[in-house]
This record gives C-alpha cells, structure tokens and sequence, in this order.
C-alpha cells in the first residue's frame, strides 16, 4: 500500500474534462502541475499529443491518464468534475485507490439517488431525504475520503476560458479544505470565497438549474423582464423552502452559490438548463432537444428527484411540480404559466 | 432454542495486576497529575493566544463563577478549603492589576502561577484513587453478595442461600463481540462508549469489566455520585476520575480534557458515557456530548505525532448499549425530559440515588424480584468510526484496510488542525449513535410500550405530545385484540430490520406472540408505584402513568416504527 509521501508540490488531480472540468484543469495549471482523468483512451492521447480535450485547448503542462491509481498515488489533492449521471459509477471506479488522507472537490451541480438494488425512481414510492444523496454525500458513501468540498457558483465554462473576472464558493466542512481550493484558485481574475454548509452551497447549485429551465422557457415564450424578476425571485423563495427541506442552510441561498448563480444562469443563453428550457417553448419535444445536446443538463433529472421527493415529504414547489408535468407530462407551457399565474403566492417572502 | 448468553467467567487478560493500566498509573499518580496540570495550561495558553488580557479575563470569570457556585449550589463532596483557595486567586489578582510598580513581566508570571495554581487543584481533584485492594474487595463483594441474594430469592428454602444454582450471569446477560474487546484490550487502547439511562450503569459496567477479564477501566463519574458514601466508594473503587458538571469553566474543561487524554495515551483503557447525562426522554442518545470524545481522537493524533504507528499506539472506541425492562429512575427522567422541552427552562435535578438505604433498597428488590437487564458490546471502531479487523486494523466500507494515521496527515505529514478533529469528533458520534441502534436489544416490554403508545397517539391525532400525556389515565384503554394486531406488525417490522443488521433482540422474543405480550406487561416498569402498562380485568390494556409509557415507549424511537400507525 502506498504510504507515499507528499510534498507540498505534488500533482493536483482533476477527474473528468468536460467543459467545466477543462476550464479548471486549465486554472489549476496556471500555478502546479495537473494531472487528469479521463475514461477515455482517444481523449487522454489527444490532451497528451495535441493538448485539447474535445476540441477545447488544454494548458501545455498538463498530463492526462486513464488510470485512476496512478492519479490517486500522484495527487493529494483531487477535483471531480464529472456530470451526475456518471459520478457514482466514477467514485466506485476512485474508491479502491482514494485515501484518507486525499483532498476531494468536486464541482457538479446534481443529485443522485442511492436506490435498493433493482429499482428505478419510478418504482420508489416513499422518496425521502436518506434516498437522495448531493455530491459530496456520494463521496462520502463510496469512497474513503472524508475531507471533501464542493465549488460552486456563477462560473460559465465560456467566460471562463477567457479569463473574465469572475468568483466562486469553495464550501467544506473542513478549514484545510477551503484554504487549499482558494490557495489552488484563486488568481487576480478569479476570486473564491469559503462556506462550511457544503450541503447548502450543493443545494443552491442544484435546485437553480429548475429555476434556470422556467427561464429559458419564459425567453422562449418571448415574454419580457418583469416575468424574469417575477420568476427569479420566487424561484429563489422555492429554492429556500426546497434547501431548508433537504437539510441546507437558508444563508447560503443568498451566497454566491445561490442567487448569484441563479441570476447568472437564468441570463444565459449559453446555459444548457435554460437552452432546455428555451427550446420546449419553441415547441420541441424533450426527447429531441436532450438527444442533440453535447452534454447533460443537470435540471432535467433534478425536477424528477425533487418531484419525488415533494411526494414523499408531503411539500409543495409550484414551479418545480409545474416543470415536471411540462417535461414529463406532456403540459403546454402556456398551461404551466396559466397555472402559477393564478397559484395562491400570497406572502412575498415568508422565510428570513 | 434460546441463544446462549455468555455464562463463563473468562481468565483476565493480564493476570498479574502490575501490568494493568491502571495500576501503573496510580503508581505514577503524582507524576501523571503533573504532567496533566502542566499541559492544561499550556492549552489555555494556547487557546488564549498568549494574550495576558484573555487569560486574566479568563481567570477572573472562573474565579468569579466558581464563588457562585460555592455560594449556591454547595455539596458534601466539595472540599472545605474552597472558599479560602478563591479567596486567595481572588487576592491575587487583584494584586497583579492594581499594584502599578509592577513590569509586564512580572504581571505575566503572576497570572501564569495563578493559573498554575487552579489547574494543579483540578488535576488532583479530577485524578483518580484508584487502589488495588479496594478493586478486589467490590469485586467480590459485588458477585458473592448479589449471587447470594439471587439465589435466595429463587431457589426455595433456607439452604438456598449456600446454593450457587444461579449467578449474576443470569441476570445480566452479556452479549456481542466480547472476545473481539478482549483481544483488541492486550493490543491497544480502549475507550468504551455505552449508552446511560441509570445510575446502575457506572457499577453495571464496572462489573462487566471484570468479567469480561479485562483490568480495569478508569472512567469520568459525575461528582454528584461522589456524594453518596456507597457510590464513593465504589467509584474510588474502579478507577472512575471524577467530573464536575456544575463547573463550565474553561480551566476546568481544559484539565478535565487534558486528563481523560492524557489516561488514553498512558495506555488506560477508558470510559465514557457519551450522551453526558443519563437519557432523560427514555431514547437512545442521538446527541453525543463531543467534548471527552474528543480526547480520543486527540490522543490517537499525539499517539501519531510521536511516531507511534503500531497496534499499540492504536485507540478502539467500544460502543456498549445496556438495555433493561425497568429504569429506577425513569419517573423523575421523564419528569426532566418533558419540562426541558416544554420551554421550562428551570429545573431541579432529583435523585432517587440519593441515599445509601434507598439504593440497598433498590437492589434487593432486582436481585430478588428479578427484571433482566442485558449488555451488548458493539464491534470495535478506529477514531474515525471505521471497523477494525482482528488485527485490529482499520476498514473501509469495502473492506480495504487502510492506515488511520492517514486522517490526520496533510503535505506527508501529520498534523495538528484543531478544526479538522472538531469534525472528526462529529462523524464518530454519528457512526457510535448508529453502532448503538444496530446493537440496540429489543425487550418484550420495549415492544408493548412502544405498541401502546403509538396506539394512542393515533387514536387522539389532534393531540401534541403534551396534550397526550395530561390525557386522563382513566380513559385511556386499548381493547387486547387490536393491542395484539399492533404489536405483531411492529414486532414483524423490527424482524426485517434485525435481517437487516439494523437491531437486536432479547431471545424471549423468540416465544409466541401472546407470550411475548404477556413477559412485556409483567416486566414494563415493574416497580414503579403507577405501572405504564397492565391489563385490566375485562382484559383491556390500560395505563396509570402516561409520560412513564412514553419513556419506555422511547426505547424504540430512531427506527421509523412509528410510520406502521
């Protein structure tokens, strides 16, 4: 077993080179030595011989391996930026080779269900929180590591890579974890800020994608700026309730996380949850629209883990129950507007 | 086909009582309590930046706290020169703030003996007296005297008091991984962890030690007990350290801490009870108090830090739950509970231990009455809450064995993050609270009480928790046949979840349903003056104390059995 010793000037790892995974990769390089994951024997030649991944260019200095041994032996510090879909199947994949000693962050903004064997959501009747697991709580589960964090906030892959001004949440129940993402990060164009409600900060990243599909679906409908801050900010009262739920911290709704990305999000048209959205109102068909997208938009599988969810715990989330017959029930948009348009809101905010 | 208890006396670890931790460390007494003040102060010192202003801020609040405390809450235990020591802490400081020839330096040392003084006092307060002789003399008065009473009590006739057809082992049934303690106690340290719903528990345990043959633990006991002469003696006895929950003052926590980490690095296996105080609601404890726990995990650090990697060096947390059909207390606990969390912030601690005739009272009636009271001991744990195996190694959720010291090395390197161990100190009270579910017995009387009460919890829905139990007793009855239905759905679920590893059972569960119902109403709170639960003559089930059935109902809150109504 490996007892390897590690200096302060070890490898940094980032796991998984999607868009996000890239960008990071590429700011980590900046200041250390990165090496990363990928499945993929064609990707890893590619960043190893052309340094691009997937047509996107990657920092020179960095390394790419399809080994998640010799990543694990090499890094002590590890960020996971893989899409939810896949996470579990990759942390069981990490979880022979991670230590206690590891660093682990991750920067996904999804849930996972921790289903009995066999079962898909359909079947679940009784959906409650212990079923439902964030990130870092996946993590946790299959892995060994226990210092784990998670980045979160407005950061668009795009404005990213041209080294915009921009800032993120590095949020950990542990002080080394923090002060090690901001060390690793943070650069005259990029400020990270610390939060210790990881669940908190997890769950703002999540539950604004639902938010950020009703956006795009509002453009969609060509409707103007005041149905954007009605919907904005009663997304945001729905994010607290759903938060507050499944165990969060109303403080970090209004953080960075939270109403900072949820703005950004429901103003980008780069976003894939809002493209989502836009392209439902314009009539497409869900099936269609996901088919032709690159990657996964995380809100689609949100609304159906928080649907079930609401069921369970017997709570309401007008616009989240609305989005889901809209994407799965075959509701006219316009209806779902109709709907909560005449829905009882009646206290502005009823929650600080 | 009932499973077997252990009933085997088993030969002690460590035969020769100069090998036992314990022992040593009374021999070395003066020395350890040294060593204790002096690193409590310099975590003080620590912890107050070496600021001089925040240490005499600080020395002024526990010199101020601790006069409120003499002043209004004295007891018997309390040493008579206490005044005039505070007096002179008092003097002191005074002293080092007013006299203005003073250098800086010269007030700094002034502050420094102060604190010096106060922590040399707790550390000797707090040690233990541990004394062979003494050890030896409960133990055997503790196994004979009560094998007498029992066999008196069951075997008739005026012979019986010479028969040794029953022993204690009877009575108290011990079950789990007890050879996997046994074997993990000659390898490295142990700190044992049970759950707390009597003052029995610090004797019960004791004894359980012994015969187990492991040499005895030391272990944090309530000064209050002290207060008693038996108990005193008895504590004094087997090793407890004594800990004073009317002072909160951070020198007293630091040395308390200091203490406790100090025993575990020295090799002393320890005790303590997590949840702080006996369970006041009947509920297994959820919330841990993390303060002495913490030293474990500081110790395992130290342990670390010093280089010593090996089994030796290696701290196994034992989690232990006691289970019983009837709680001594229970009435005056329940009392407590339901006034803490009905917003009513005062209220005065009450005692049924509180003389030595009540308690000798107390225990004829169990030996000889009869009410069993059984002891599971859990698999062992590393600090952070993983399972070790026989090597006593550390396992992840896969099985993979890993290295501990991991947890605590940043750059290659161990490390001291006080924040970090802070976490560490939760995720194991998480993990020891789940082991105590997992290794959590049901009884026959568990079963009826919580059956019962959820029976009429449902029927009066409109109800909140208080309102429930100010229900007039006399109008209370549940008809036997849809008391029985209910008990047999939860007794189904709670199958399903012992398949499950989730919870244990007594063996009397095993018999059939309606003797199962009858073993539980004979023994729910067996001696208590209003019983929770009986059934009267037209066969209904009745109660005649309704917060009573809620505190043994309690015993099986935490496993969702309550979502079956």
């Amino acid at each position: 077993m490996s007892s390897k010793i590690f200096s302060d000037s070890s490898l940094i790892g980032v796991v998984g080179v999607g868009s996000f995974g890239t960008v990071i990769a590429n700011m980590l390089a900046e200041k250390n030595q990165v090496l990363v994951y990928a499945r993929n024997a064609e990707v890893v030649a590619e960043i190893n011989e052309n340094h691009t991944a997937q047509g996107k260019s990657m920092h020179e200095s960095i390394v790419a391996t399809q080994d998640p041994q010799q990543l694990c032996e090499s890094c002590q510090t590890i960020f996971f930026m893989v899409p939810s879909s896949a996470f579990q199947d990759v942390a069981r994949k990490f979880s022979p080779f991670l230590q206690p000693f590891h660093l682990v962050i991750h920067g996904t903004k999804g849930l996972c269900l921790d289903l009995p064997e066999g079962q898909s959501l359909d079947e679940v009747k009784n959906l409650d929180r212990s079923r439902i697991l964030t990130m870092s709580e996946v993590l946790q589960k299959e892995t060994v590591a226990v210092r784990v964090g998670c980045l979160a906030g407005p950061n668009i892959a795009k404005e990213l890579s041209k080294s915009q001004p921009a800032a993120t949440v590095i949020a950990s129940k542990f002080n080394e974890v923090i002060l090690e993402g901001q060390r690793l990060l943070r650069s005259e164009k990029f400020q990270v800020y610390g939060n210790s409600d990881i669940i908190g900060v997890e769950l703002s990243g999540v539950l604004k994608n639902i938010i950020a599909i009703a956006a795009g679906a509002l453009a969609g409908l060509g409707l103007g700026e005041n149905a954007k801050g009605l919907l904005i900010s009663r997304g945001m009262v729905e994010m607290v309730h759903l938060s507050r739920a499944l165990g969060g911290s109303v403080k970090s709704a209004f953080g960075l996380a939270g109403v900072g990305d949820l703005v950004t999000t429901c103003n980008s048209v780069n976003s894939r949850n809002y493209t989502v959205g836009y392209r439902l109102a314009k009539g497409e068909k869900l099936p269609q629209i996901l088919d032709e997208m690159e990657e996964v938009a995380e809100g689609i599988n949100t609304v159906k883990i928080i649907k079930g969810f609401l069921e369970a715990a017997d709570l309401r989330a007008p616009i989240t129950e609305n989005l889901y017959r809209v994407l799965f029930e075959d509701l006219e948009i316009e209806e779902a507007l109709q709907f909560l348009m005449k829905y009882p809101f009646n206290v502005d905010v009823d929650f600080v | 086909m009932e499973e077997k208890y252990i009933k085997h006396k088993y030969d002690p670890i460590l035969p020769s009582k100069d090998e036992w931790p314990v022992v040593k460390l009374a021999r070395e007494r003066k020395e350890f309590v040294k060593k204790v003040s002096e690193n409590a102060q310099g975590r003080i010192l620590k912890l107050t930046s070496n600021n001089m202003e925040i240490l005499k801020e600080e020395l002024e609040t526990t010199r101020y706290r601790e006069k409120l405390r003499i002043k209004q809450n004295p007891w018997v235990v309390d040493p008579d020169d206490e005044g005039a020591f505070w007096g002179k802490v008092k003097e002191s400081l005074l002293h080092a703030s007013s006299e203005t020839s003073l250098s800086k330096k010269q007030r700094e040392a002034i502050y420094k003996e102060i604190l010096e003084s106060i922590t040399s006092r707790y550390s000797e307060e707090i040690a233990s007296n541990f004394k062979h002789q003494h050890y030896k003399f409960i133990r055997s008065v503790v196994t004979f005297g009560f094998a007498r009473l029992l066999n008196a009590a069951r075997v008739k006739g005026f012979r019986s008091i010479f028969s040794n057809q029953y022993t204690l082992q009877d009575k108290i049934q011990i079950t789990g991984e007890t050879d996997q303690l046994r074997d993990l106690a000659t390898k490295g340290t142990i700190v044992m962890v049970p759950t707390h719903f009597s003052n029995l528990d610090s004797i019960l345990i004791g004894w359980i030690i012994s015969v187990l043959g492991l040499p005895p633990f030391i272990y944090g006991a309530g000064l209050n007990l002290f207060n008693i002469s038996i108990f005193a003696y008895f504590m004094n006895a087997l090793g407890a350290y004594k800990v004073d929950r009317r002072k909160k003052n951070l020198v007293y926590l630091e040395t308390l801490k200091t203490y406790s980490k100090e025993a575990i690095q020295f090799g002393c296996h320890s005790l303590f009870f997590p949840g702080g105080t006996r369970s006041r609601s009947g509920m297994i404890e959820s919330k841990l108090k993390l303060g002495l726990l913490s030293t474990a995990i500081e110790a395992q650090r130290k342990n670390y830090q010093e280089g010593i990697t090996g089994i030796s060096g290696k701290i196994f947390v034992v989690p232990v739950t006691i289970n019983y059909h009837f709680v001594l207390e229970a009435p005056s606990l329940i009392r407590d509970h339901l006034s803490i969390t009905g917003q009513e912030r005062y209220y005065k601690e009450n005692d049924e231990f509180s003389t030595s005739y009540k308690i000798s009272k107390f225990l004829v009636k169990f030996f000889t009455k009869g009410s069993d009271i059984s002891v599971s001991v859990g698999k062992a744990m590393d600090v952070l809450g993983n399972y070790v195996n026989e090597k006593g190694e550390s396992l992840d959720q896969h099985g993979r064995v890993i290295d501990t010291s991991h947890y605590f090395r940043s750059g290659g390197r161990v490390t001291v993050d006080s924040q970090r161990e802070e976490e560490y100190t939760h995720m194991l009270g998480r993990k020891i609270v789940e082991e105590f579910h997992r290794i959590n017995r049901v009884f026959s009387s568990h079963l009826v009480a919580f059956t019962a009460f959820e029976l009429i919890k449902a029927k009066n829905s409109k109800l909140d928790l208080f309102d429930l139990i100010r229900l007039p007793e006399e109008e209370i009855f549940i008809e036997y046949e849809e008391f029985k239905d209910a008990c047999q759905r939860v007794y189904d679920q709670i199958l399903i979840l012992r398949e499950q590893g989730l919870i244990k059972i007594a063996p009397h569960m095993k018999r059939s349903l309606e003797e199962i119902i009858t073993h539980g109403l004979d023994n729910v709170g067996m001696y208590h003056a209003k019983r929770p639960l009986i059934r009267n003559k037209k066969g209904q089930i009745v109660t005649e104390d309704m917060s009573l059935l809620y505190f043994y109902h309690n015993r099986l809150h935490g496993y969702e059995l309550e979502n079956l109504f």
